[in-house]
């Protein structure tokens, strides 16, 4: 909580430093007007997510801009996880967005609100976030802040209900150090409070049955705080390509340390085309509370086994190509772009067992892993 | 605690120096290079928001994932 007090002080701190600046003479910049139409696919573990994703911003007089997203993830799940302890089954994701800007100087305020709805969660999130271009506009500094609300509940049981409470604090520096390379660093402090695991999950505990284990709920702590250090650079190449990295270092009072490096090469091809590559590793401990197999029921006072609190690892390998065009019978559509990008992801768990293969000893069943196949198609018109 | 405080004077001191002048290193005219759309961190916001969400669902790590805002001089 030490942290989370400190990150407070911080924005506070420096939300009144950025206020009683006086407005700069110079004007800052709104993003321009665009729109994004977006078919969204994976297929991973067992699990097909699909849908549409749409993201509409305007700006007014140079100063305002809004912005309206709209989100589904249609689910078919016959996930590790749903396989071994329950049934495979359908649902429908839904979120909603709206955004709006304030240019003042070079200072931009903006304030957002997103719902998320599906049939066992309503997730509420506002959040409010200032930015400022200074020293010469070679630097951005950006504050941002959000609240988020959500309810939880469980199919099948009407007596369920819990709530989830969520802060999340960040600031973001972007530097420009040459005519040709940018530097950013982030901070990111989140705290949440309620019912932080899924209702459906079960740890398994060694028993006397034939199989050797059977099954209970999981049992998170009601308390989680992280916190995320993320630096990037962006390279423009002696010919007209960029490179970047990414590096982030994240740790919570769960005891999971993560480490996410990532390296992408974006290469224009003549004037329409747009091609992209990019590499990515992440890390991870398991939580202090996880285990594939605990001892005897009610082991302790927490229990996790659900797979994203184990040691694991990912591996992406990831292309786009885009290509710009012009829309004749659309005069007010300046420019438009498709875009097709497709991901191989490579999910490894060092202490999760596939539980799937049956006849040895409870224990010593295969690792479980999985390979994911994720496919983005979008269409963008600025205008 | 000592880091902590350190922290906070070192990012209060870059709050308010925002209000006083400093000469740019890299002057406008010369961000050419850095106003070119393939410098931008985050070209398409509704595939990256996208990503963001796969891998958060999957892995234990959230947060920090990326700028926002400008400093590239575009404008």
């Amino acid at each position: 909580m030490q942290l989370t007090r400190t990150a407070r002080a911080i924005a506070a701190a420096l939300a009144a430093a950025w206020l009683l600046c006086p407005a700069p003479s110079v004007a800052g910049v709104l993003a321009d007007d665009r729109a994004d139409v977006m078919f969204h696919y994976y297929d991973g573990g067992g699990v097909t997510i699909d849908g549409p994703s749409v993201l509409v911003r305007k700006k007014f007089a140079e100063k305002y801009a809004v912005n309206a997203s709209y989100y589904v993830d249609m689910v078919s799940s016959a996930s590790i996880d749903v396989i071994t302890t329950a049934s495979p089954y359908k649902e429908e994701r839904t979120q909603y967005g709206l955004g709006f800007e304030y240019l003042r100087g070079k200072v931009t305020y903006a304030a957002s609100f997103s719902n998320s709805k599906e049939n066992d969660y309503d997730a509420d999130t506002a959040s409010f976030s200032i930015s400022q271009d200074m020293f010469g506009d070679l630097t951005t500094v950006a504050l941002s802040f959000s609240r988020g609300k959500d309810d939880v509940t469980r199919r099948g049981d009407p007596l369920f209900a819990e709530k989830v409470d969520r802060h999340i604090y960040g600031i973001d520096v972007s530097q420009i150090v040459t005519k040709k390379l940018i530097l950013a660093a982030s901070w990111e402090t989140t705290t949440e409070e309620g019912f932080l695991n899924n209702p459906y999950r079960r740890v398994r505990f060694a028993d006397n049955s034939p199989r050797g284990y059977d099954y209970e709920f999981e049992r998170y702590p009601h308390t989680r705080t992280g916190n995320a250090i993320g630096l990037r650079g962006r390279y423009y190449l002696p010919y007209r390509a960029a490179l970047q990295g990414d590096y982030r270092w994240y740790n919570d009072t769960w005891g999971i340390t993560g480490n996410t490096f990532e390296v992408s090469y974006t290469q224009p091809i003549g004037d329409r085309l747009m091609f992209d590559a990019h590499l990515r590793y992440y890390m991870q401990n398991a939580a202090d509370f996880y285990s594939d197999l605990f001892p005897r029921q009610n082991f302790q006072n927490f229990l996790a086994r659900d797979k994203e609190t184990s040691t694991m690892n990912s591996q992406t390998l990831g292309f786009g190509i885009g290509y710009e065009f012009h829309v004749p019978w659309a005069p007010f559509i300046q420019k438009a772009e498709v875009n097709l990008k497709y991901d191989f992801i490579r999910f490894n768990y060092d202490d999760f067992r596939d539980l799937r293969v049956t006849g040895v000893p409870a224990g010593t069943e295969p690792l479980y892993g999985f390979d994911a196949n994720v496919i983005r198609l979008f269409f963008s018109g600025w205008f | 605690m000592t880091l902590s405080r350190a922290l906070f004077a070192l990012l209060a001191a870059l709050a308010f120096s925002g209000c006083s002048h400093i000469e740019p290193w890299v002057k406008p005219y010369e961000r050419e290079n850095l106003a070119d759309p393939i410098m931008a961190w985050d070209r398409d916001p509704v595939s990256t928001s996208y990503m963001l969400h796969v891998y958060e669902s999957r892995e234990g790590a959230r947060g920090a994932a990326g700028a926002t805002g400008g400093g590239c001089g575009c404008n």
